[in-house]
């Protein structure tokens, strides 16, 4: 029951990361692929629609751990405490800042809206890439079961121990121009013109930038963790995911260049998935690494909730998923095709 | 049971959920009211093929947009608070409400977002019907929402379904019990009628504005007529028999909080109901009181001499803590409660004589009428929060042991005051936004601009 949690936790993960992603690697690249009004709108209405239920995976991700793993959580969260605060505030103004600015006439206005999205769109994946870097990496937990980190550590290679350091900034990096690259996949779909191909021509440079960070990041982890990379060379499911990831990987690099951004982001959202898949399967059972003794850890089999209840939250989790992913399905028919900008008023 | 230790950051944890909390129900207790007003209207508009429904609905649609905007934005941090700054919460009783507050994420929200999605970009492209359809799955989201909430709230105001491991941590025995919590029940009913007040009061008054301004007269005779008589019904509901039930729940489980409410230093029989007056701590009685006799007994027990607890009868640590703010958050409750229903009273009989229209001081009372239901449900949450106290999980969990020990004080002063700040300025910001749109008015059908 443990391990079926766990993976429900990881599929929530990985499908909330593909999902939101795609509208933060778009709001990362607002600034970039927009100039003009009308411009400004095609990428709106390219995520408008999406975004909030993109970011409900989040939340239900957040209450499946709730349910599950509520010391993970906990321990987490609380010894984050700033840095989940500073996420807090970006995902507040990100959400405020989209969705009022059709709302106000000025220009000024709509330019500070614009800058706020795209600031907040792009603070998000780098502050997400850090938790995970710091999740690789491990914490301080003592035998209390807690640890409490300050939000700068000191920046030299041979320690790693703040929230933010070299190591969870390289990781945070990398998130950053991934999901900058599965953004510009995702407008090079869906988008109106200009912004199609000014997304499309960014693809090809973010996912060469995304290749060499994830070497970096290959090789870091395995200076930093080498008992995770080990368990990700000699566990079978770790790495055939691993290879799915580079397949897909590469496959959305070759179909970005023949013109096919809609079978291209389906590859990258593909890729995304098996790496976090593959990192989660490496992992196993560890949720919360202990930098200090392993033997403080947290794991899916030391912090989970009793069976009957895991059970039980099995049966309304199997009926809840298809009609979400139904839902999401609705949406998507709804709008396939390319999303032409709204005119002033549409929406909300 | 856990040993009680005094956290100095604690005042600072709970002020700083208070805040948040109060801030975001500003904006769903009008979206969950508001939805079944839009339902309601796009029923309207399918059965009668009248304009002024749709362009009615049109417009509440946009403000509901907005306002589920801010719902959301305010919603993130209060999710993310209980495992920030309650960690103790989290662990202790995650294995029971991680239930209701996972399946809000996966029944209501993704159900709410879609279809806000197709309600608001949809029109153009859905039937009717289907537009429709989405109108009434949002209300279903949004209500099911409300559920999910409440029901974890019922939890920690009267736990059932759960049993106590010996580290003090709560886990799920029965699954139907725990959804099913009479508590939980008495207290949704309360709730979603409260913010049926709410969102009748907001489109009465603009439909007042509308109709002082002798503008978008159609709209503005729709909005007035749903207002009243949605408000008249849901102000009678929240009094009689909800908030009559929710009363007699807080007699029989939280005693020590009943006292507290009707600020009840000593015991016994005949009690009686105190209208106005302002406790005293120190000298334990009640300054200026104005008291109906025997009334309490009454209302709390169906019996006019029936025995109320005061205060007295609890020992310090059994009190709720802030016994003057429960005090006047339950009376300007009960208080504002009262107007409401003799407010719509008036105004639906004007209606019904053909003469609310043009009755300006009633156009105008309806109008300054508009922010004292969101002060009401605050100060009905104000009530149920503060007479749950000490305990975050009533009986089990106390909130000095509920918080999260490795964060200290000043962190969480600091992130205090950074919400402070952001939702002063997110407050601003909304009001001119809604301003806005009230100050545009309801758009026409489906065409340029829509």
């Amino acid at each position: 029951m443990e391990m079926i949690w766990f993976g429900i936790v990881s599929v929530m993960a990985a499908l909330w990361v593909v999902l939101d992603g795609f509208d933060m690697g778009a709001g990362a690249l607002h600034l970039v692929v927009a100039r003009e009004e009308r411009e400004r709108r095609s990428v709106l209405a390219a995520i408008g629609p999406f975004w909030d239920g993109n970011e409900v995976w989040l939340l239900a991700l957040g209450g499946a751990l709730f349910l599950a793993f509520p010391a993970v959580l906990a321990t987490s969260f609380a010894g984050l405490y700033m840095a989940v605060f500073l996420i807090t505030w970006c995902l507040v103004l990100r959400g405020i800042s989209l969705e009022v600015r059709s709302h106000v006439a000025g220009r000024e206005w709509r330019a500070f809206f614009d800058v706020l999205f795209s600031l907040s769109s792009a603070l998000l994946p780098i502050l997400f890439g850090a938790a995970l870097g710091n999740v690789l990496r491990g914490f301080p937990i003592d035998s209390s079961g807690q640890f409490s980190l300050g939000l700068f550590g000191d920046f030299d290679p041979r320690s790693a121990s703040g929230v933010l350091d070299w190591y969870t900034v390289l990781v945070a990096a990398m998130a950053l121009v991934a999901l900058a690259h599965h953004g510009a996949l995702w407008l090079a779909h869906k988008a109106a013109e200009p912004v199609r191909s000014r997304a499309a021509r960014l693809a090809g440079p973010a996912w060469i930038g995304t290749a060499s960070l994830w070497l970096a990041c290959g090789f870091a982890t395995q200076h930093l963790r080498p008992d995770l990379m080990s368990a990700a060379w000699s566990r079978p499911l770790p790495l055939a995911l691993g290879i799915v990831a580079m397949a897909s990987f590469g496959a959305s690099f070759a179909l970005a260049r023949r013109g096919r951004a809609g079978l291209a982001f389906l590859a990258s959202a593909g890729f995304l998935v098996a790496l976090l898949a593959a990192t989660a399967a490496a992992a196993w059972p560890t949720m919360l690494h202990s930098t200090l003794s392993t033997r403080w850890s947290l794991t899916a089999l030391n912090s989970a909730t009793p069976a009957e209840g895991l059970a039980t939250g099995l049966v309304w989790w199997s009926l809840a998923f298809p009609i979400a992913l139904t839902w999401l399905f609705l949406l998507l028919r709804l709008h396939r095709g390319t999303i032409q900008p709204a005119a002033d008023g549409e929406g909300y | 049971m856990r040993t009680t230790t005094m956290d100095p950051a604690l005042d600072l944890h709970r002020l700083q959920f208070a805040f948040t909390a109060t801030f975001h129900y500003l904006f769903p207790q009008l979206t969950m009211g508001l939805a079944l007003l839009v339902f309601a209207m796009k029923t309207m508009a399918l059965r009668t093929g009248q304009a002024r429904w749709n362009e009615s609905a049109r417009f509440w649609i946009r403000i509901f947009g907005v306002n589920f905007a801010f719902g959301v934005a305010t919603g993130i941090p209060l999710e993310f608070q209980f495992a920030t700054n309650w960690a103790r919460f989290t662990e202790g009783a995650g294995a029971v409400v991680g239930h209701t507050l996972g399946m809000e994420g996966m029944y209501a929200f993704f159900l709410e977002s879609s279809f806000l999605a197709l309600l608001v970009w949809g029109e153009r492209r859905l039937s009717p019907r289907a537009h429709w359809g989405a109108a009434l799955a949002l209300f279903v989201g949004t209500w099911l929402s409300g559920w999910f909430i409440v029901a974890t709230n019922a939890f920690m105001q009267h736990p059932v379904g759960h049993v106590v491991l010996p580290d003090g941590s709560v886990v799920l025995e029965s699954f139907g019990a725990f959804l099913t919590n009479p508590w939980a029940f008495v207290q949704y009913t309360h709730t979603m009628v409260g913010s049926l007040v709410t969102a009748s009061f907001v489109v009465a008054a603009v439909g007042a504005w509308w109709a002082l301004r002798r503008e978008h007269e159609a709209v503005a005779r729709t909005n007035l007529a749903v207002g009243t008589s949605f408000g008249l019904a849901s102000a009678i509901l929240v009094a009689f028999p909800t908030g009559d039930w929710q009363g007699k729940l807080v007699a029989e489980h939280q005693p020590a909080a009943l006292a507290a409410m009707e600020g009840r230093f000593e015991s016994g029989s005949h009690a009686e109901l105190v209208l106005i007056g302002q406790p005293d701590i120190r000298t334990e009685t009640i300054d200026n009181p104005i008291v109906v006799p025997g009334m309490l007994s009454f209302i709390a027990y169906g019996s006019f001499s029936k025995d109320v607890k005061g205060l007295a009868d609890f020992p310090p640590a059994e009190r709720p803590d802030q016994i003057e703010l429960l005090y006047y958050a339950f009376h300007i409750m009960v208080g504002l409660g009262t107007l409401f229903i003799a407010l719509m009273l008036v105004a639906n009989l004007w209606r019904w004589r053909g003469k609310l229209h043009g009755s300006r001081p009633l156009l105008w009372a309806l109008l300054l009428a508009a922010p004292f239901p969101y002060i009401a449900n605050t100060a009905g949450w104000m009530t149920t929060e503060l007479g749950r106290q000490p305990w975050a999980v009533h009986g089990i969990l106390r909130t000095a042991d509920a918080s999260s020990e490795q964060v200290h004080g000043g962190s969480t002063m600091f992130t205090l005051l950074g919400f402070m700040g952001l939702y002063l300025v997110l407050g601003i910001l909304f009001l001119f936004l809604v301003g806005r749109e009230i100050a545009h008015g309801p758009r026409p059908a489906v065409g340029a601009a829509h």
